[in-house]
């Protein structure tokens, strides 16, 4: 058996950087270095250079580029969207008066830690539950809002097991809140692991607020995109510059954001060939359905979390759960054979506690515990999850005789 | 995460399997950290020493590794001499484990203690209950 040594199947932790988007932004990590903020000839060059990335991904998002701010991650834009919008809506309150958040039990931990944090500042917050499937029931989110409720943010599609959630179904049920009231709610979705593979035209969303990443769709890590709606409240967070139209401070990551732009550009590109991209998408679908369907044939005692309807699902994520396997182990055993998967096992986490999105949809702990996350991207090919095939029953027998079950 | 000492135990486990009609068996764990083991035990009923000892361990590759090097230090050992086997000497037979997996090596411990403690008190030697 040839050894094949580097096998990556977490694209949702993170994506390879794509060669050409290195390509646009190494002029401005060399020659380019001016600070967008100077006047001269420098300046106007890198501040050029962000304009066009700003362009590219207003045109992507299908809003204005001045809803546009670029951000230093994802987990960023989440904190300004939710502590942004609640620092400038406590500001012009009542006093006495509760700020309401929604938000759901399977966010991501840049989400739900911030809603958390903010409980301590007089901020109730609303976590609805998700059924088996890791979908929130629209009903709960329409029992739970009220004309005061000041935030919805829920995510687009979940990281680990793949979650769509009904987005505009969301929006729709939020603008018939608004209709009548003074008082608005204000949507915000995380798209981080969506962007990739669903639409993300703002308006047809229903979104105030977007979150998305650069390093999710082949662009460099430590860039974040806020889209904020005109007329959204928002305050900024860091302060000390006018950079992002007042809300972000701190010079611009010129390089990143020019690599951020170009990553969307190649998305939105893709879109526009009437075969390339969806294509595309439907050959890493396959691949996946293929390796999930063999999986559950190859391994006994194997099932897949969350859910079951495809278009409820990502395209690249899949989830499995391994009867007698801890995720840790399995991960490592899978590294040692060159290949690259993530869990949600507690013992990966600080905590030691398993993934709050597998407890969340009812997993026992130790369903949770024995998870194992593979992710695909644009770089999986046919061999990779053939011997992905080849060694994983192998790496759950050995290490099912080593745990007795 | 790991150095190499502790990814060689998790890698090529000596130990590991069941022992037909152990003396004593010792368990440890829970669901909720996902840790559990248990520990078969033969024990010579003379010298009361150790002379088989095996692990089935459904954890991470700490509680893994962790329960191999239990084994490796209690085989040969007398009952007496393998409950005084600490946490600290599993951890730094493994050279360290990381902090955040400390307690594995406190878990393969109770399990080796528990095993101790199940041995039925009839099986030794009179007047030896004290050295148990």
């Amino acid at each position: 058996m040839e050894k094949q040594k580097k096998v990556y199947f977490d694209y949702a932790a993170t994506t390879p950087l794509d060669a050409e988007v290195l390509r646009k932004m190494m002029p401005y990590l060399k020659d380019k270095y001016g600070n967008p903020s100077s006047l001269h000839k420098f300046g106007r060059e890198a501040s050029a250079a962000i304009d066009e990335a700003r362009e590219k991904v207003a045109k992507f998002l299908g809003c204005k580029p001045t809803e546009i701010i670029f951000t230093g991650s994802a987990s960023e834009s989440d904190n300004l969207a939710i502590r942004g919008l609640i620092k400038a809506l406590k500001r012009k309150k009542r006093t006495g008066q509760t700020l309401h958040i929604i938000t759901s039990s399977v966010e991501h931990k840049a989400v739900l830690e911030t809603c958390k944090d903010l409980e301590k500042e007089e901020v109730r917050v609303t976590y609805l539950p998700v059924g088996p499937d890791g979908l929130i029931n629209i009903d709960d989110l329409e029992a739970e809002i009220t004309p005061e409720t000041d935030l919805v943010s829920i995510m687009y599609a979940n990281n680990e097991m793949g979650a769509v959630q009904p987005i505009k179904k969301i929006a729709k049920l939020i603008a018939k809140s608004n209709k009548f009231e003074e008082h608005l709610t204000y949507f915000h979705t995380d798209a981080v692991q969506a962007a990739n593979w669903l639409g993300c035209n703002v308006n047809e969303l229903g979104v105030d607020l977007l979150t998305l990443s650069a390093h999710k769709i082949y662009g460099p890590k430590g860039i974040g995109v806020l889209y904020a709606k005109e007329r959204t409240p928002i305050y900024s967070l860091i302060t000390g510059g006018d950079q992002e139209w007042n809300l972000r401070a701190g010079t611009e990551n010129v390089a990143g954001i020019v690599g951020m732009g170009e990553a969307i550009d190649q998305i939105k590109n893709q879109k526009s060939m009437p075969t390339g991209r969806q294509a595309k998408i439907k050959s890493i679908e396959k691949l996946k359905d293929k390796m999930a369907a063999d999986v559950l044939i190859k391994v006994p005692g194997s099932k897949l979390n969350g859910p079951d309807n495809p278009e409820d699902k990502l395209p690249n994520i899949v989830d499995f759960s391994f009867e007698g396997v801890e995720g840790e182990a399995l991960v490592l055993s899978l590294d040692q054979e060159g290949i690259a998967t993530s869990t949600g096992s507690a013992c990966t986490s600080q905590a030691l506690t398993p993934s709050h999105v597998l407890m969340a949809m009812g997993l026992s702990d130790l369903e949770a515990h024995s998870s194992l996350r593979v992710s695909l991207g644009k770089y999986t090919t046919e061999q990779e999850v053939n011997y992905f095939l080849k060694v994983l029953p192998e790496v759950v027998k050995k290490l099912r005789r080593i745990s007795g079950r | 995460m790991y150095n190499k000492k502790v990814m060689e135990h998790f890698s090529h486990p000596r130990f590991f399997g069941k022992i037909e009609n152990p003396d004593v068996i010792g368990t440890a764990g829970n669901p909720r950290c996902g840790d559990l083991l248990t520990l078969y035990l033969k024990i010579d009923k003379k010298s009361n020493k150790i002379k088989d000892i095996k692990f089935e361990t459904l954890g991470c590759a700490a509680a893994i590794a962790a329960s191999d090097m239990i084994c490796e230090l209690a085989l040969g050992k007398t009952l007496k001499q393998a409950i005084k086997i600490n946490f600290q000497d599993v951890s730094n037979e493994l050279g360290a484990l990381p902090p955040l997996k400390i307690h594995c090596a406190q878990l393969v411990t109770e399990a080796l203690r528990d095993a101790i403690n199940n041995y039925p008190l009839k099986a030794l030697p009179t007047g030896r209950q004290a050295e148990k």
